[in-house]
């Protein structure tokens, strides 16, 4: 990469072209950094953000500038789209540091035992906590994961084992299309056909566990049949075949080789999908609803769980907001714990157990 | 299909004699296809049933009277959601495919190799918060942040011809308008972007690359004579995945945004078009009967939007699986 050669000049000799040392673009970076902020304190309206935008901003043009002089327009160029890149990089990381720390200091003042330890059950004002909610989620989340896994490792399985041939090979490019098709249902749309969908088998206006549930296991389904296919195709076909050499069943070979070879990829899938959907807001808001007090039956009355309870504390507070806000932003501080400790827990199991790829 | 899993042949002349065993294990084959086959037979179920129940409860609606309506007559009344829905999505788009690109690109061919898989994870991370907890960052942390940008851009442009249709009006003192919940938006679909983009980029055949950079190209003119060409259609196919899922947000949208009537497109004024999801979960809890109805109908409005955007990236993504012959 050390070729400048531009056509319009004539060639220079590669090994003695002129090239920045290495250490410019830093020595650039503080200097373009130094003297955005000296800028902005002599016009006294110095703000970190605007410091570091104008600051990288001197930076990008002064580079390319230097760079153009001295290494020709080209290595310029390069040089300009690695410090895009980068700077594009560090942009999107910003919203997750913010979003973290924004969490974390506003999330910590109600974090305590009681709001691990009393539903709002008669509360109006300060006090009260989110262990109702926490169990809603957990009994919630626990059923969409029951209903789901089963249906979407088979499905998986016949995608994989059996969709190769035939008139199952139709089936299974049918299904793969819906299973995409699914992945993209908006996650309102699946809790408005679980509201459907009960209030015309329990009667019009049902809130309850259950069908929150559903409507999650409408979202969950499509993750783990893509996460499961993904590791099923992973098993070597050879494995497969030792076994029938061996005269073990399809069905046998399927259980003790393919399976137990892939469990790891398939629990990270399960897991990653229960972390999507554990955060869902929208689809419970219109089926589970929300409630004030304890209810472990997901068969009867309205449940609470984290997310509804945190939108509810935001969005109608009493009289006096503080602790109402306070609470929402706990709930939020234990939803953003549960869902990133989940993945995790997902990537270590991947990485701990992850099959040798040939790749 | 790559992976070939031929069974092995098991049928023989219907003359030789069936020992117990072998009745058995056919028994268990076929139950156990029966399962599989049964369950992936579900999801057909079940999407039927989706598209089913949403027409059947939207029919009351749509075939209604207008003046019966609670919200009034149905197409009329949509219109302005489903504009607000596309605007603020187009919108998440403009902020969120640059930033994807750059940061795919930066972890496949720029950063250092032995960090770029940590990296890719950090930005999956973001994929993790959930929705409610980005509303909350967005009204409390972004909006009161974006404000005096959005004061000093209505103050500078907003009266030039014609910026004022976009930047004009009166500006939020909140910062809570469709400009910021774009940008929520644009945070929220940008894993997903990043994701997909980032595997279409590293599919780029390594001789082409090395090709490139054998002639003399620099990593930047690499990056565009073989990666960019190659990864196209998975980008587009990206893009799409994420608009999907910007269209079909609500949670975000419906804290941070503070809705108006109708639909415009000014970005900086405290009465914003909203969107059909934000909508629904804004008025469901409160409805009842027709009401309802008419919800469910404008999901369905969402739905079929949605359905066509995924379906689109989907076929884009599949004749880019068929031809991509490279390696």
């Amino acid at each position: 990469m050390h070729g400048t050669i531009s056509s319009a000049q004539k060639p220079r000799n590669i090994l003695t072209s002129a090239q920045l040392p290495k250490y410019t673009s830093i020595a650039m970076l503080v200097a373009s950094m130094a003297v955005a902020f000296g800028v902005l304190a002599l016009f006294e309206s110095a703000t970190g953000l605007m410091g570091v935008l104008l600051g990288s901003l001197i930076y990008l043009v002064s580079n390319y500038a230097l760079s153009a002089s001295v290494e020709g327009p080209r290595k310029a160029k390069d040089r300009l789209a690695l410090n895009i890149v980068t700077a594009f990089f560090i942009l999107a990381l910003f919203p997750l540091v913010s979003v973290i720390w924004g969490t974390l200091s506003k999330g910590i003042a109600r974090f305590d035992g009681e709001f691990f330890g009393s539903s709002m059950r008669n509360i109006v004002g300060e006090g009260g906590g989110a262990v109702h909610a926490i169990w809603g989620t957990l009994i919630i989340t626990g059923l969409a994961t029951l209903i789901s896994v089963p249906i979407g490792i088979l499905t998986a399985i016949f995608l994989v084992e059996y969709g190769g041939s035939g008139k199952a090979a139709t089936l299974a490019r049918l299904i793969r299309f819906l299973v995409d098709v699914m992945t993209g249902i908006p996650s309102i749309v699946a809790g408005l056909f679980a509201y459907t969908i009960f209030s015309i088998l329990m009667g019009p206006g049902t809130n309850n566990g259950l069908s929150g549930a559903s409507a999650l296991s409408v979202l969950m389904i499509p993750t783990v049949v893509r996460s499961t296919e993904e590791m099923l195709r992973l098993v070597p076909n050879e494995l497969r075949e030792a076994s029938y050499a061996l005269g073990v069943p399809k069905y046998r070979t399927i259980w003790k080789i393919v399976l137990p070879t892939s469990i790891a990829g398939i629990v990270t899938g399960v897991v990653l999908g229960i972390a999507r959907v554990i955060g869902e807001t929208a689809p419970l808001l219109v089926t589970a609803g929300i409630t004030a007090s304890m209810n472990l039956n997901p068969l009867a009355n309205p449940m609470a769980t984290l997310p509804v309870f945190v939108y509810y504390e935001y969005t109608t507070p009493g009289a006096d907001p503080t602790p109402y806000i306070d609470r929402a932003w706990s709930g939020a501080l234990t939803l953003i714990i549960i869902v990133m400790g989940l993945n995790l827990i997902g990537r270590l199991i991947a990485w701990k157990f992850a099959p040798k790829a040939g790749r | 299909m790559t992976t070939d899993t031929r069974e092995p042949r098991v049928d023989e002349p219907s003359s030789a004699p069936t020992s117990l065993l072998r009745d058995r294990r056919r028994f268990g084959d076929s139950l156990f296809k029966g399962v599989a086959t049964g369950s992936g037979t579900l999801i057909l179920i079940i999407l039927a049933a989706v598209a089913t129940f949403l027409v059947g409860l939207s029919i009351p609606a749509l075939t209604a009277p207008g003046d019966e309506l609670p919200y009034g007559p149905f197409w009329s009344w949509v219109f302005p959601y489903a504009a607000g829905t596309v605007w603020a999505a187009a919108l998440a788009m403009l902020f969120a495919v640059p930033v994807a690109i750059g940061v795919a690109l930066f972890i496949t061919h720029f950063a250092p190799r032995r960090l770029a898989q940590g990296l890719g994870y950090i930005i999956d991370l973001l994929a993790a918060v959930p929705s409610v907890v980005f509303g909350l960052w967005g009204i409390n942390v972004l909006a009161p942040m974006v404000q005096p940008i959005y004061g000093w851009l209505n103050s500078t442009v907003g009266s030039w011809p014609v910026f004022s249709l976009i930047f004009g009006g009166q500006v939020s003192g909140t910062g809570r308008t469709i400009l910021t919940v774009a940008l929520v938006l644009a945070v929220m679909c940008l894993p997903i972007i990043t994701a997909v983009t980032r595997e279409v980029f590293l599919q780029t055949p390594r001789l082409h690359e090395e090709a490139s950079l054998a002639l003399g190209a620099t990593r930047w003119e690499m990056i565009r004579q073989a990666v960019l060409p190659f990864g196209t259609p998975g980008l587009v196919s990206a893009c799409m995945l994420g608009l999907g899922r910007a269209l079909g947000e609500t949670m975000a949208v419906a804290m941070v945004l503070s809705p108006g009537a109708g639909f415009h497109f000014q970005l900086l004024t405290s009465s914003n078009p909203n969107s059909i999801a934000a909508n629904i979960a804004l008025q469901f809890p409160e409805a009842f009967g027709l009401g309802r109805n008419q919800l469910i109908a404008s999901g369905l409005v969402l739905f079929v939007i949605t359905l066509i955007v995924n379906m689109a990236a989907r076929a884009i993504v599949a004749r880019r699986a068929e031809f991509s012959g490279a390696n």
